[in-house]
This record gives structure tokens, C-alpha cells and sequence, in this order.
């Protein structure tokens, strides 16, 4: 993730160490070239990660993209036709429509459920530490025991979920085994297990409300709600926007809880981008396609995060 | 809030860095003294037979002390996901399992080795010869089975009906099964899972085909396909079990079987070794038909991998794990598929076992034979589209007509 704060950030004392010496230009020089190397030193241990995991596997896929490639045989050119077959391929259209459906139903679960938690445990009440700790539990359990637990639970004819609503006198549905269901359980699995992520961003951000606008808004007689609209969410805006940034870049990447609760099914309705490049690359043999897909992705992720970034002045109030 | 990265990229990267420095590799000798390991990649012994493979392993260093032979044994399911990814890292074992659907793909791509002076009269000349392309043998049939149907004879006496024959048809199937089921007490008269290799054998035992005589377009879309889609799915819900309640996960229905709670099971004669003395008392019968017999047959076979470092060793292994008499021997007494042997008096004591009684249905099904559709790249792509067609039909969102129109459509788009 790219740092978003804005990054005037400079080594500690770096300011002050060459710029008082009154010395000749060619000293001046060679300090500076001494100084960006040090500044090159203590950058090396993550570029190089970044530059042989993600800079030079992305240029070795849009290579592959323009070709026709089962992994197994040779490559064949084909120049851009993968990406032609792909816009106009309903498998596709359907995968970006299934992930936006996924976004547009967990972006608001899991921000106003890690809201509600987070002004909850912002308050003075008992063994809040023990509670912060539990919900933000499932944020590191892996995927894949999420996801066998969920798909448990909503076991259609013998999970918790459909015998807690026969109690009320509700027929559950089939959750997974329905096309119509089989997102909103994703969706109900990915919010549960991120919301104790968007807790603690939004927590580390109510503490830094000082207390003073608290005092002075109720001395001006402005209520509980007032005050939450008014002077909580305002102030929120930085880590809200954090949350929403990174819930859109990691929800256009959704793959594990799919891959583990339904495999992209039932009959596709569920089958999101990540999940096609998968089964294009692994099952069909196609990996020229699955490459053109990623970049389809990554270009899509890049716009609307630089939509958001443009977006931000309008709202996010940096005090 | 994990970080997946496109996880395809470096992957293909990977791939793309790997293939580049293996093309060259150097072939040796193995009949010198020299040491050598041989790595055996599969997924035949997966499940319960792990120990059986084993036997044959130990048998051949035995008889080669010079070969060691390093086993990888992996599910089915992830079988040919995990090959295809060696493959194009260049990380195949020396020799691994391939199927008879998928060799074609494997001879086009130049994965695997054509092989030369194998005895072939030690093999049925049949399967050996569904392993050659252009002259050349690819690949050595390792075993070969067929799917039965298996039947609770407890089951069946408490519902007071006449244990299946031979000369059962789809509606006697029917009949019974609607008497075993006791929905109330968890029993089921019948399962068959609802997918592709189902479906291609249940079109053919109702006088269909799937691909129309020149391979160029399919012809499922008909009466008959019709017919068999809703012969597999009307039994969901009604004398089998729906996903819903478990069916399609791993193990759901032997599990069920061997619980006492499954009247008859279509299934593989592999699932046969698990079954022993759980329930009590079992058989098997080949399997109804409708308009006439068919029975799906699958052979499995050892190919040597293209790029190994000793071909011979790897040949010598791959002989071995196919013709040997140790392996035909580990397989008839464990029930573990069967050889593929020419030698028909090999055979003769896998009948003479004990469980199941009636094992001559194992040979009966041969005589008419279903043999899935082979489309090359884009099988399982086509595999899919069936299933998923089916599990529409299956769920009742869509008439069986509709279902199999889409899936035409879409896989005679594959063909063109």
C-alpha cells in the first residue's frame, strides 16, 4: 500500500547537517550525492522486494498478455485480441459486476459496523482492552478457517444461521448452493472478519479528537447525535478515507473467501475478477487471457484510486 | 484485511524465469552404476492406496538398486492443477499420472516423451493403444476401472425389494429407490453425482451422443440429452440427497454408504477396497440403462516427462509401475483398480475375492463402454459448462431443455 499521508518526511537531522557549512561548490556536491545514497541505502531492503515480486512480474505479464499461452506449449503472439476477446466476453462483464456487488454490499457493512464497535470501545466501559483485542481476532485468522467456519454456519440445512431463523418462524435460504445468496453470504463472511481492521483505524482516529471540541459543542447545548455528525465524523475523514481506499483496492483483489466458500459458483454467481484470472490461468489452461485480465484489474483499481485521491480535498479535513 | 496481490502475476513470472533454463537438459544413461532418483508424481494411490503403491515402489528398487524413486502423491481434485504449474515452471517429476482425456494437450505441447522399445504385447493391446499418437507410444496404461452400481442388500431386503440385476433399466432403478428412501430417518435409495461424467454416460445408456460424428459441434441438445439431465437431476431432493444437505463434497456419498443410509451408489470400482465389511452386506451389478448398457470407462497411465534429466531410469519406472507383475498382483489383491494386463489368467483371482460377490459386473461393464468426449484444450472448460448446466436443472431454476441450449451454445463456441 502506498503511504497517503502527505511525505515531506526527511531523514532526522538531514536539514541542518549540510547546509551551515559555508563551504566551496564541489563540497556541497558530493554531500548531497552522499546523502541520496544513504537515502538509496535505507530504501534498498523494500525496493527490491517491490521491484523483482511486483514491478518485473507485471511487465513479464503484460508481455504475456499479448500472447496465447497454456503454460504447458509455446507462446503465441497475438498481439491485443486477448484483451478485445475480454471487454467484450460476458464471463467477464459478469466477474467485475459480481465484484462490484461485493464492494457496494461490504464498503458499508464493514465501515458502519467497525464505526458503531469503535465508538462503543472508545467509551469508559469494562474490559474494553479485552474487547478490542477479540474483535480484531478474525483480522488475523487465516482465510481459509474463516471461510469453513462461515460456510458452516450457513450451511443450509444444518447451519446455526438457518435454525436460529427457524426460531423466529423464518425459512432460511440456501446461502451458498443459491446464486441469489451465495454473495451476500460472501459479503456477510468478508464484513464479520474485517471489522475489527476498520475498528482500530477508526479508534486510533477517535482518539485523536481532542476532548475540548467535545466540552465546547455541549456548552453550546449540541447533542449526542449533533455532536456525532458534527464533530466525530468530521474529524474521522482522514481514517475514513483510509478505510475507504484500502477496502476498494483490497475489494477488487477478493479471491480467498470466494476460492474456500464457493469456488465462484453457484453457477457463476459469485465468480469475481480474481477468481476468473485463477481459473482461467489454472483450470482452462488460458494464461495469456488471465494476464490481460490482471492488468484490466489493475488499471481499473488505478483510476478509481486516483478518482478517490482527487476526490479527497472535497471532503477529508486534515486539521 | 490480507493484501492478495494478483497473485497470477509473479506466478507467470516464475514460469517465464524457469522454462528459460531447462530447455537443455543433458540425457544420461542410467544403465551404469551411477546413482539416480526418480521422481514419481500422482494422484492413483491418493485415498487409500497410498500403502499399495509403496509395495511396487520398494519391489522396483529392489530390482534396481541403482533407482531410487521419490513419490509425490496428490488429491485428484488438485491434481492437474499442480501438474500444469510444474510443467510450465519446468518442475515436473521425471515421470507422473496423465489421463486418457488429457493426453492429447500433453503430446501438443511437447510435454511428454515418446517412448521406445516397450514390450507391448505385456498390455491390453486396447488401452495401450489409446495412449499412441502418430505412431508413437506417449504414455503406458497403469490401470484402468469402470463405475458399478453398489447396492445395500440390507436396505433392500427392508424395503422388501428384489436386489438389482443385470438386466435393470433406469425405471426399475427408480421404483426402487423411491421404496428405500426414508427421508424421515436419513436413508436414501439412490446417489449419482449430477455432473459432466455422469452425464455423457447417462446420455449414451439412453441412446444419445455428446458430440455430433465430426467432433465439430455437439449434440446433446436433443430428446435423449433431455432425458438424462433429468434422469440425474430429478433424483435430487426426491430419492437422493441435494448440495444443500451435503451432496457434491468430498466423501459425502461413500460416507453415506458405508454409514448403512444409501441403498445404491454409482461409483468407481476404486471406492470398492474402502468399503470391506461396512455395511454389512453390499454388492454390485453394472449399471442400469435406459434404451441400452453403458458404462463409463477410465484408464489412467505413467507418462515420462519430455524435459527429465534419465529418460532411461524414468522408462524403466514407468514399465515397471504399468507391466510389472508385482503391480498387477498389489492391485488385484487390494482391489485397487485393475491392470492392465494382457494376460487374462492375471485377472482371473481378482474374481475369486471375497468382497463384493458379483465381481464379474467388473468385466460385464466393459463389453459396452462410454468413453468421455475429448474437445483438447478446452476440456474442462467444457466439463464445466455441463456441471453447471446441470446444477441449474438440478436446482430447478431451469427447465432441462434451457439448461443444455446455453451449454450448446456455449461449448459450440469452444469448437469453432
Amino acid at each position: 500500500m502506498t503511504v497517503l499521508e502527505s511525505s515531506n518526511s526527511t531523514l532526522p537531522g538531514a536539514a541542518t547537517y549540510p547546509t551551515r557549512m559555508s563551504s566551496p561548490r564541489r563540497r556541497k556536491a558530493s554531500s548531497r550525492l552522499r546523502y541520496s545514497l544513504t537515502v538509496a541505502l535505507f530504501l534498498l531492503p523494500s525496493a527490491l522486494p517491490l521491484l523483482f515480486f511486483t514491478i518485473v512480474p507485471m511487465i513479464a505479464a503484460f508481455w504475456i498478455s499479448l500472447h496465447q499461452w497454456n503454460l504447458v506449449g509455446p507462446m503465441k503472439w497475438i498481439g491485443a485480441d486477448n484483451y478485445a476477446r475480454l471487454i467484450t466476453d460476458p464471463g467477464t462483464q459478469g466477474a467485475f459486476l459480481h465484484t462490484v456487488y461485493y464492494i457496494v454490499g461490504y464498503l458499508p457493512l464493514v465501515y458502519i459496523g467497525g464505526l458503531g464497535i469503535a465508538l462503543a470501545l472508545n467509551s469508559r466501559i469494562k474490559a474494553r482492552g479485552m474487547l478490542r483485542g477479540l474483535y480484531f481476532l478474525p483480522v488475523v485468522t487465516s482465510w481459509i478457517v474463516v471461510a469453513l467456519v462461515w460456510r458452516w454456519l450457513l450451511n443450509p440445512s444444518t447451519g446455526i444461521v438457518n435454525w436460529l431463523l427457524s426460531l423466529v418462524g423464518i425459512a432460511g435460504p440456501g446461502w451458498w448452493t443459491d446464486p441469489a445468496w451465495s454473495m451476500p453470504a460472501i459479503i456477510l463472511a468478508s464484513a464479520w472478519k474485517d471489522v475489527g481492521f476498520v475498528m482500530v483505524i477508526l479508534l486510533a482516529g477517535l482518539q485523536a479528537v481532542p476532548e475540548e471540541l467535545y466540552e465546547a459543542a455541549k456548552v453550546d447545548g449540541a447533542g449526542p447525535v449533533r455532536r456525532l455528525f458534527s464533530i466525530t465524523l468530521p474529524m474521522l475523514s482522514p481514517s475514513t478515507f483510509f478505510v475507504i481506499v484500502l477496502s476498494l483496492i483490497n475489494g477488487f483483489q477478493v479471491f480467498d473467501q470466494v476460492y474456500a466458500m464457493t469456488g465462484g459458483g453457484p453457477n457463476n454467481s459469485s465468480q469475481v475478477v480474481v477468481q476468473q484470472i485463477y481459473d482461467l490461468t489454472f483450470r482452462y489452461g488460458r494464461a495469456g487471457e488471465a494476464s490481460a485480465l490482471s492488468w484490466l484489474l489493475f488499471l481499473f483499481i488505478l483510476v478509481i484510486t486516483l478518482v478517490q485521491v482527487r476526490g479527497q480535498k472535497k471532503w477529508v479535513n486534515y486539521a | 484485511m490480507n493484501k492478495k496481490p494478483l497473485a497470477a502475476l509473479g506466478l507467470a513470472l516464475a514460469a517465464i524465469l524457469s522454462t528459460t533454463g531447462c530447455g537443455s537438459a543433458a540425457k544420461s544413461d542410467a544403465s551404469s552404476n551411477e546413482k539416480v532418483t526418480i521422481k514419481y508424481s500422482n494422484f492413483t494411490s491418493n485415498g487409500g492406496n497410498e500403502k499399495n503403491l509403496d509395495t511396487i515402489v520398494q519391489a522396483f528398487e529392489k530390482a534396481n538398486p541403482n533407482i531410487t524413486v521419490q513419490v509425490t502423491t496428490l488429491p485428484y481434485k488438485d491434481y492437474a492443477t499442480a501438474l500444469q504449474t510444474d510443467l510450465a515452471a519446468g518442475t515436473q517429476a521425471d515421470t507422473f499420472d496423465i489421463e486418457y482425456a488429457n493426453l492429447g494437450s500433453y503430446v501438443a505441447n511437447g510435454a511428454v516423451a515418446p517412448l521406445d522399445g516397450v514390450d507391448g504385447s505385456k498390455y491390453k493391446e486396447s488401452l495401450l493403444k489409446s495412449y499412441q499418437a502418430d505412431g508413437k507410444q506417449y504414455a503406458l496404461p497403469s490401470s484402468f476401472s469402470d463405475v458399478v452400481l453398489y447396492f445395500n442388500k440390507d436396505l433392500f431386503d427392508k424395503a422388501g425389494v428384489q436386489y438389482p440385476t443385470a438386466s435393470w433399466t433406469w425405471a426399475d432403478e427408480t421404483a426402487a429407490a423411491k421404496k428405500i428412501t426414508d427421508s424421515g430417518a436419513g436413508v436414501y435409495g439412490d446417489f449419482q453425482n449430477v455432473s459432466f461424467y455422469e452425464f455423457y454416460k447417462a446420455l449414451e445408456q439412453t441412446g444419445g451422443k455428446f458430440l455430433n460424428d465430426d467432433g465439430k459441434s455437439v449434440a446433446f441438445n436433443s430428446p435423449q440429452g433431455v432425458k438424462a439431465a433429468e434422469w440425474l437431476a430429478g433424483k435430487s431432493g426426491t430419492t437422493m440427497p441435494t448440495p444443500a444437505q451435503g451432496a457434491g463434497t468430498p466423501d459425502f456419498d461413500t460416507k453415506l454408504f458405508k454409514d448403512g443410509k444409501l441403498g445404491m451408489l454409482h461409483s468407481g470400482i476404486w471406492v470398492a477396497s474402502s468399503f470391506a465389511d461396512t455395511p454389512k452386506n453390499w454388492d454390485i451389478v453394472v449399471e442400469p440403462g435406459d434404451t441400452q448398457k453403458a458404462s463409463a470407462l477410465f484408464s489412467n497411465a505413467v507418462a515420462v516427462s519430455a524435459n527429465t534429466k534419465n529418460e532411461a531410469a524414468a522408462q524403466k519406472w514407468a514399465e515397471f509401475m504399468t507391466s510389472s507383475e508385482v503391480m498387477a498382483q498389489t492391485r488385484i489383491s487390494s482391489g485397487w483398480e485393475l491392470p492392465p494386463t494382457s494376460d487374462e489368467s492375471v485377472l482371473k483371482p481378482y474374481l475369486t475375492k471375497d468382497k463384493p460377490a458379483n465381481r464379474q459386473a467388473v468385466f460385464d461393464a466393459l463389453e459396452h463402454v462410454a468413453l468421455p468426449p475429448v474437445i483438447g484444450d478446452n476440456q474442462q472448460k467444457m466439463v464445466d459448462i455441463i456441471t453447471n448446466a446441470l446444477g441449474e436443472v438440478e436446482a430447478k431454476r431451469s427447465s432441462a431443455a434451457d439448461a443444455l441450449k446455453g451449454a450448446a451454445d456455449q461449448i459450440n463456441a469452444l469448437l469453432k
